[in-house]
């Protein structure tokens, strides 16, 4: 126990006037956090999924919407040939079990910015504010969300939540801790540093594309 | 409370020293309203300019007279959001702790009021028969407008001033610069402040400023003069009183 | 960097006369103000949520040790490393201690206020470490050798022409031979040599926009994604924070997730929120396998329980800057600090040195517009008030203010006296002015009439006008 630690708790106890906190106090303070209290939300009427979707592309996301899980490969195809790229990209681990087409060369694992456009599943996508919920990973490297200049991402629309509470309590109902990353990502990167002008694709993706599955049940 | 409130004003020493119409006004608009009304003798300056300066010793020491020469009235009202302020919110804080002074101070600072919202909120009163061919634009005190929630009552009051177009400027809300003895402890900000706000209130083209404080109206008219613009400006409570066309400017040539 | 508070006034007139920041800073500030207005606006719980990120702040800030000691805690069990500073001396050594066991050679570091408030990054070039700051308007201000001007928008006081001229000057060695003027092609050639960086770097500091004390997590915004890049590239991420960046829980962040984005940049939501929670896991493919946060304190438990806790809830969004009218007029350098405007101008009397920086809480109209955007309802104009209060009691106040205050207060209290010498100033006013109807020059008012003229009176005072005509 270092001593530094002591001195900072030692000045905090003394600045507020008590010495270490009683059981009693823990007590409550323990059942605080236990309780996950959520606090005022942000209250909307629209349908959550076209909430998201219009609040996403207000935030210069694209989406597109397919029938079912079967459509997305072509999507991606689609995606890919519509902004001239060449028929590669990164995918996550976790989307092995798709059937993608075989003129498109798919790279499982982790980038290093080599590829250009990367895909990768979600755990949610919020209809409050348009975000994508992503976790890192063995299925789902980090690095595919922020190094290619295009990030396609798969949302199943029961993946769709209203907010973000919601998605703590997803995440708290995998009984595990935190993964290391838990990326709330609302379209694609931005800085508005000259002049505040505002300019996409500072040091993350230059476009976020996100393929709304309509059929899609449970997560990718 | 009788439908004739006895009210003292609050006369405050801008007003005193600079501008006395300002408070001639505010007697004819209070009597209008139906008050009856004194202007008690023993009467100074609220204490802001200590109070401001961090030397609460002496603003609490102006701050006691002031008390007890204002409080058998049934409401002390001054031609000012900032000296209201001052009365209404910092008196209480300044005796915060002090057994006797603190009831005192809130008991007090309860019947204190800006002059406009007083009229409107509490007297629910309406100019009648009062005219004023021009175009102006207002500027929002920061005291009143922020420690008050004054901004409907002066516009629902000019409203009702017939000939009169008011043209809201950009940055309304945002300070002048004046901030008492900020603008001489600090002149170059204050200046570089009061061109922006003299900057906005010529993009509205209006003829006449108004505003509810006299320093406010004084550093606006100051910078005005020193640039020879001709815009005139006015306390709200000249206008509202008749004097719109009676009174020169602030800072104008008699 | 160089702490200059106490140049106050030569600042001042230095920033005033610069017509590059005069520029930038016109251009600049009305933005945030419109887009922030329009966010609160869209949604009817804001007040609601100000008042909730205030309380969660205050009830965190009552149990602070506890909720740090679970912070703790929950990072140690996630494998990774707590480390606490006094002071700044303690949180540089820190950092520089991981740097050095992680031989690094280039330091990606994302913005951190910690950072600035410690002069991280010449502790860490002193020691030999490459350092490159990722936030864009960081990377400017680096490249420039200027200290952050904004604490959201460190740049903003510098125009396009000067960015297009610091990289045409430090980038051409890179390869960049042409001088690019447009915001996108600059944006892409920093995003170019900014990636270079973030991929060969071994160590990444990042600050945090909170702690969150059950999951042991640090928290990040940022609109570039710089962060993250900076958090999940190299071998080792270390977190800077002061202590009072703790939360309970990600229910009590999400709040202040929601007042910070909208107060910051007017945003619902920033593009990169992250939670990030220990090192990497057994079989994830990128992410560091170090983790470390420093907890600074460095003044911050001499605040704490006292009359001026209340700017311990800051959470750096930069709105009472953007609303503040000597900001406007001044920038951030002339404050002296990393922290400026009004959260500046209380934090660095208490955090540096009252007497150096006595300036600060008196250069300030007490116009209430900070408090009144302020999203975790810190009283602002109070608080400066009560510093003054503090310089008044500490004698710092200068003598000529301490005089006229004395003076005034006579007379304040002496009414009879009042009036006598209020129909003498009128009157010497008068004559002075004749009928000009203002003065341009007035003795002992060189301060006013250095841009205006000072109005005369009209007539004799009120309240001798009043007596005259009361008693005919």
């Amino acid at each position: 126990m270092s001593t530094s630690r002591e001195k900072v708790l030692g000045r905090i106890r003394q600045s507020l006037r008590r010495g270490p906190l009683e059981e009693q106090t823990r007590a409550r303070l323990e059942a605080r956090l236990s309780a996950h209290a959520t606090h005022s939300r942000i209250a909307f009427t629209a349908d959550a999924v076209e909430r998201f979707i219009d609040k996403a592309q207000s935030q210069a996301a694209t989406v597109a919407r397919v029938a079912s899980a079967a459509q997305v490969p072509d999507a991606v195809a689609d995606y890919l040939k519509s902004h001239n790229l060449p028929a590669t990209v990164a995918a996550a681990p976790a989307l092995r079990g798709i059937e993608w087409p075989r003129h498109l060369t798919v790279a499982f694992g982790a980038t290093r910015g080599e590829h250009e456009a990367a895909v990768t599943p979600c755990l949610a996508a919020v209809a409050e504010t348009g975000s994508l919920v992503l976790l890192s990973g063995e299925d789902s490297p980090t690095t595919l969300n922020l190094l290619p200049d295009n990030h396609i991402v798969i949302v199943n629309r029961s993946q769709v939540v209203r907010d973000f509470e919601t998605v703590w309590q997803t995440l708290r109902e995998r009984d595990a801790p935190l993964p290391r990353a838990v990326n709330l990502i609302t379209g694609p990167s931005r800085t508005a540093d000259i002049e505040q002008t505002i300019q996409l694709g500072a040091h993350g993706p230059r476009r976020v594309h996100i393929i709304l599955v309509d059929d899609g049940e449970g997560s990718g | 409370m009788s439908e004739n409130p006895n009210v003292a004003l609050f006369v405050t020493c801008l007003v005193d020293l600079m501008r006395p119409g300002v408070g001639f006004a505010s007697v004819q608009l209070l009597e209008q309203a139906g008050c009856r009304v004194t202007v008690p003798r023993e009467q100074t300056c609220c204490g802001q300019p200590a109070f401001n300066n961090g030397d609460d010793d002496d603003a609490r020491a102006i701050a006691r007279r002031v008390i007890a020469a204002f409080e058998p009235f049934d409401h002390v009202v001054a031609p000012s959001g900032s000296c209201a302020g001052m009365l209404k919110k910092h008196y209480p804080e300044l005796f915060a702790g002090e057994a006797g002074w603190e009831e005192r101070a809130q008991a007090f600072a309860a019947r204190c009021h800006e002059l406009t919202s007083f009229l409107v909120d509490v007297m629910s009163f309406e100019p009648r028969a009062i005219e004023y061919k021009t175009t102006a634009t207002y500027h929002d005190s920061c005291s009143g407008l922020r420690e008050l929630g004054v901004k409907r009552q002066p516009r629902q009051l000019l409203d009702a001033v017939s000939g009169l177009q008011i043209v809201e400027m950009q940055d309304a809300e945002v300070c002048c610069g004046f901030g008492g003895t900020f603008c001489v402890k600090y002149p170059d900000i204050s200046i570089k402040i009061v061109s922006d706000k003299v900057a906005n209130i010529e993009r509205t083209a209006a003829v006449t400023v108004l505003g509810g404080d006299l320093g406010c109206l004084l550093n606006i008219a100051g910078r005005l003069k020193r640039l020879k613009r001709n815009t005139k400006v006015m306390h709200v409570a000249e206008v509202l009183a008749g004097r719109g066309d009676s009174a020169p400017g602030i800072a104008e040539q008699e | 960097m160089q702490f200059t508070s106490v140049d106050f006034q030569r600042n001042v007139s230095k920033a005033l006369n610069d017509p590059f920041l005069q520029q930038a800073l016109q251009r600049g500030m009305h933005g945030f103000v419109g887009k922030r207005a329009d966010a609160v606006s869209a949604v009817p719980e804001f007040e609601q949520l100000r008042d909730e990120a205030r309380d969660i702040k205050n009830h965190t800030l009552t149990y602070l040790d506890y909720y740090l000691e679970k912070f703790e805690a929950s990072v140690t069990r996630l494998g990774g490393h707590v480390h606490w500073a006094s002071d700044a001396r303690e949180a540089r050594e820190l950092v520089l201690e991981i740097c050095r066991k992680a031989k690094a050679k280039t330091i990606t570091k994302g913005k951190s206020m910690a950072g600035e408030e410690i002069d991280l990054n010449e502790a860490l070039e002193a020691a030999g470490h490459e350092v490159v700051e990722t936030d864009l308007g960081e990377y400017i201000i680096q490249l420039a050798k200027e200290p952050p001007s904004h604490i959201i928008a460190p740049a903003v006081h510098k125009t396009r022409d000067q960015v297009s001229d610091l990289f045409h000057e430090h980038h051409r060695a890179l390869g960049f031979e042409q001088r690019l003027t447009e915001v996108p092609a600059l944006v892409d050639e920093a995003r170019q040599v900014l990636r270079r960086k973030f991929l060969s770097a071994d160590v990444g500091i990042t600050g945090a926009n909170f702690l969150i004390a059950e999951t042991g997590s640090n928290v990040i915004v940022t609109n570039e994604g710089n962060g993250d890049l900076t958090s999940t590239l190299p071998r080792v991420h270390v977190v800077t924070a002061g202590i009072e960046k703790v939360l309970p829980t990600l229910e009590d962040m999400t709040v202040l997730m929601r007042v910070l984005a909208r107060s910051a940049t007017g945003q619902e939501a920033s593009t990169y929120t992250t939670v990030f929670s220990g090192p990497r896991r057994a079989g994830d493919r990128d992410g560091p396998e170090e983790y470390h946060v420093v907890l600074i304190d460095s003044g911050r438990t001499a605040i704490l329980g006292g009359e001026f806790q209340d700017i311990l809830r800051c959470i750096r969004c930069g709105a009472c800057l953007n609303h503040c009218p000597v900001w406007g007029s001044v920038g951030g350098h002339a404050y002296g600090w990393c922290y400026s405007g009004p959260m500046g101008a209380v934090l660095t009397p208490l955090l540096k040195d009252l007497e150096a920086a006595k300036h600060l809480p008196n250069a300030c109209t007490l116009n209430g517009r900070c408090e009144q955007n302020c999203p975790v309802r810190i009283p602002l104009p109070a608080l400066l008030r009560k510093l003054r209060h503090r310089q008044y009691e500490a004698r710092l106040t200068s003598a000529m203010t301490r005089y006229g205050l004395r003076l005034w207060t006579f007379l304040a209290t002496r009414p009879a006296l009042y009036r006598l010498a209020f129909a003498a100033v009128a009157r010497s006013l008068r004559v002075l002015g004749g009928r000009r109807g203002a003065l341009s020059r007035v003795p002992f008012a060189g301060g006013w009439t250095a841009g205006r003229d000072l109005p005369v009176p009209q007539g004799t005072t009120f309240q001798s006008q009043w007596r005259a005509r009361n008693e005919s």
